[in-house]
């Protein structure tokens, strides 16, 4: 669903933020991307939304090569993928259905099949009835939920996600996370960078963690002992 | 109706839903557009009264016809009744040469001069009215070069010099709306189009979330298009208010000024077709300097 091969980022500034990066994420896997700050998690994330290019190397997405998509049809590309932000990224001034109805809306879907699917959609993340409040009247955690139900609403196969946790508190977090287990049980493909590692430690799902733009370690589901798994987050 | 019609019927009363929530300075960027196109509008109606308002002198045309001094008054009487036989003539008034004298010592007060005088320097003349279908240069020129053909004409004088420098000035006139139109075409443009760029501006985090979610540049560009679509028809509107406005302020002087002429004209404002160009230029010079705006600055703004 998702290869990376041999895959170099270098930004202008010539940072390089991904080194000849190889990794294979099977359709209807779900993926954690582990790091520090500045480990090429985000990098990785935005090649595959196509924000970023990749400097160097293959990138396949849903069996299309990025280097072979043109500007031109990144917005069709990128509509085949959900993605969710750690600042949600909604728009305050439309409410809540608005933002979860804009990808459909840009897909061209007619009004009643919008509403259908945007009430299913806020639905699947527990906010049924929310839809004409706006943003900012909500907590952060339903914020993150609605941004969770704008890249979803679609019903892409691929769910990216930077970071979701970041600014909720550990029970919403866990919530968070077992709404995007929740699309990878019906068969999403799903990737979501996260460093909080005692959040991880909930799921049995791989991991796959970066240093420096490299994979330092990509330990697979059947091999994770959580309680070794917690010594190494204390030990590092 | 698709999906696709409702969704452009909804993107267009939403920027105007947007544009009403700034409406001051809607409102402005409306009335800037509204008199950079009342201008070349005004000069039009200008252009428009005046030609108007010269056809009407056309009744004032006439032809003056002198007679050689040795006329008899009978003959002048005869000459006068062949001409006024001809088609192309509507009215013909003899002024014999003893009116003419009285006439001018009436009106010039040079009487005692004119007493001292032994004989009457005055020939008898005509004052012809040419028919009304045949008002036209070509044919006043057949006209007056007949009558000089006539034995006892000595000179013919048509005096439609005025008309024709008039109609120069009138064209001359409308060469320049022409090019007045066309800088204030382009200033609407600009106009419209750095309102657009600020918006987008503004509206820089929106932008980059719609492409974050797939949005293409055309989807992203339509309501900055239809911002300007309706910046161009208030500036139309206004445009034509302020035209019918400066008819209706001048039409009270103007009266007064065909009334010492002797003549019913009356100033008319825009008709149907040329309010409907003033609007619809409204509209595609908003559309154009919103898309060039739009299509410049929206590329630039990608997510990140």
């Amino acid at each position: 669903m998702i290869r990376f091969d041999h895959v170099f980022k270098r930004y202008p500034n010539g940072r390089d933020a991904l080194n000849d990066l190889t990794l294979q994420i099977d359709s209807g896997e779900m993926v954690f991307l582990t790091g520090h700050s500045g480990a090429g998690k985000s990098s990785l994330l935005k090649l595959i939304a196509l924000i970023e290019r990749p400097t160097r190397g293959q990138l396949i997405v849903n069996g299309q090569n990025v280097n072979g998509v043109s500007s031109s049809r990144v917005p069709a590309f990128r509509r085949q993928i959900g993605v969710v932000f750690q600042d949600h990224k909604l728009l305050h001034d439309r409410t809540i259905f608005d933002n979860v109805a804009l990808p459909l809306i840009i897909a061209g879907i007619g009004s009643r099949e919008i509403g259908k699917r945007v009430r299913a959609a806020l639905d699947q993340v527990g906010l049924l009835g929310r839809e004409q409040g706006f943003p900012l009247e909500l907590s952060t955690g339903e914020q993150q939920r609605v941004g969770i139900a704008r890249a979803v609403v679609s019903k892409p196969q691929i769910l990216i996600a930077d970071e979701p946790t970041g600014n909720l508190d550990p029970d919403l977090s866990i919530e968070v996370m077992h709404i995007f287990r929740r699309f990878n049980e019906v068969g999403t493909t799903v990737l979501v960078a996260s460093h909080d590692l005692h959040l991880l430690q909930h799921f049995n799902l791989r991991r796959v963690r970066l240093e420096a733009g490299r994979i330092v370690d990509s330990v697979g589901a059947e091999l994770l002992d959580p309680a070794r798994l917690i010594d190494s987050v204390s030990a590092s | 109706m698709s999906a696709w019609v409702i969704r452009h019927l909804q993107t267009l009363i939403g920027s105007l839903g947007r544009l009403s929530t700034h409406w001051l300075g809607t409102t402005f960027t409306m009335l800037v557009i509204g008199i950079a196109l009342a201008l070349p509008a005004c000069l039009h109606l200008l252009v428009t009264n005046l030609q108007r308002a010269s056809s009407n002198w056309d009744d004032a045309i006439t032809l003056s016809v002198y007679l050689k001094q040795e006329t008899s008054p009978d003959d002048a009487r005869r000459i006068s009744e062949r001409v006024r036989q001809r088609r192309d003539v509507a009215q013909v008034t003899l002024i014999t040469a003893e009116e003419g004298l009285k006439e001018f010592r009436r009106q010039s007060g040079f009487g005692a001069a004119i007493d001292a005088l032994t004989a009457n320097p005055l020939p008898h003349a005509l004052v012809i009215k040419p028919a009304a279908e045949y008002l036209n240069a070509a044919h006043l020129e057949t006209l007056a070069a007949d009558l000089r053909q006539l034995a006892g004409v000595d000179a013919v004088q048509l005096d439609t010099a005025w008309v024709n420098r008039l109609n120069a000035i009138l064209e001359a006139i409308q060469r320049s709306i022409v090019v007045t139109a066309g800088l204030f075409a382009l200033g609407v443009m600009v106009i419209v189009g750095n309102t657009i760029r600020l918006d987008i501006q503004n509206r820089r985090q929106e932008i980059e979330i719609t492409k974050l979610v797939g949005g293409s540049n055309a989807f992203v560009r339509r309501p900055f298009l239809y911002s300007g679509v309706w910046y161009g028809i208030g500036g139309g509107v206004i445009a034509w208010i302020i035209s019918q406005l400066i008819v209706a302020a001048l039409t009270g002087p103007v009266v007064r000024i065909a009334g010492y002429y002797d003549s019913g004209f009356r100033l008319t404002g825009l008709g149907l077709a040329p309010s409907g160009i003033l609007l619809a230029t409204g509209v595609v010079l908003g559309w154009l300097g919103s898309f060039i705006a739009a299509s410049r600055h929206l590329r630039e703004i990608e997510p990140s």
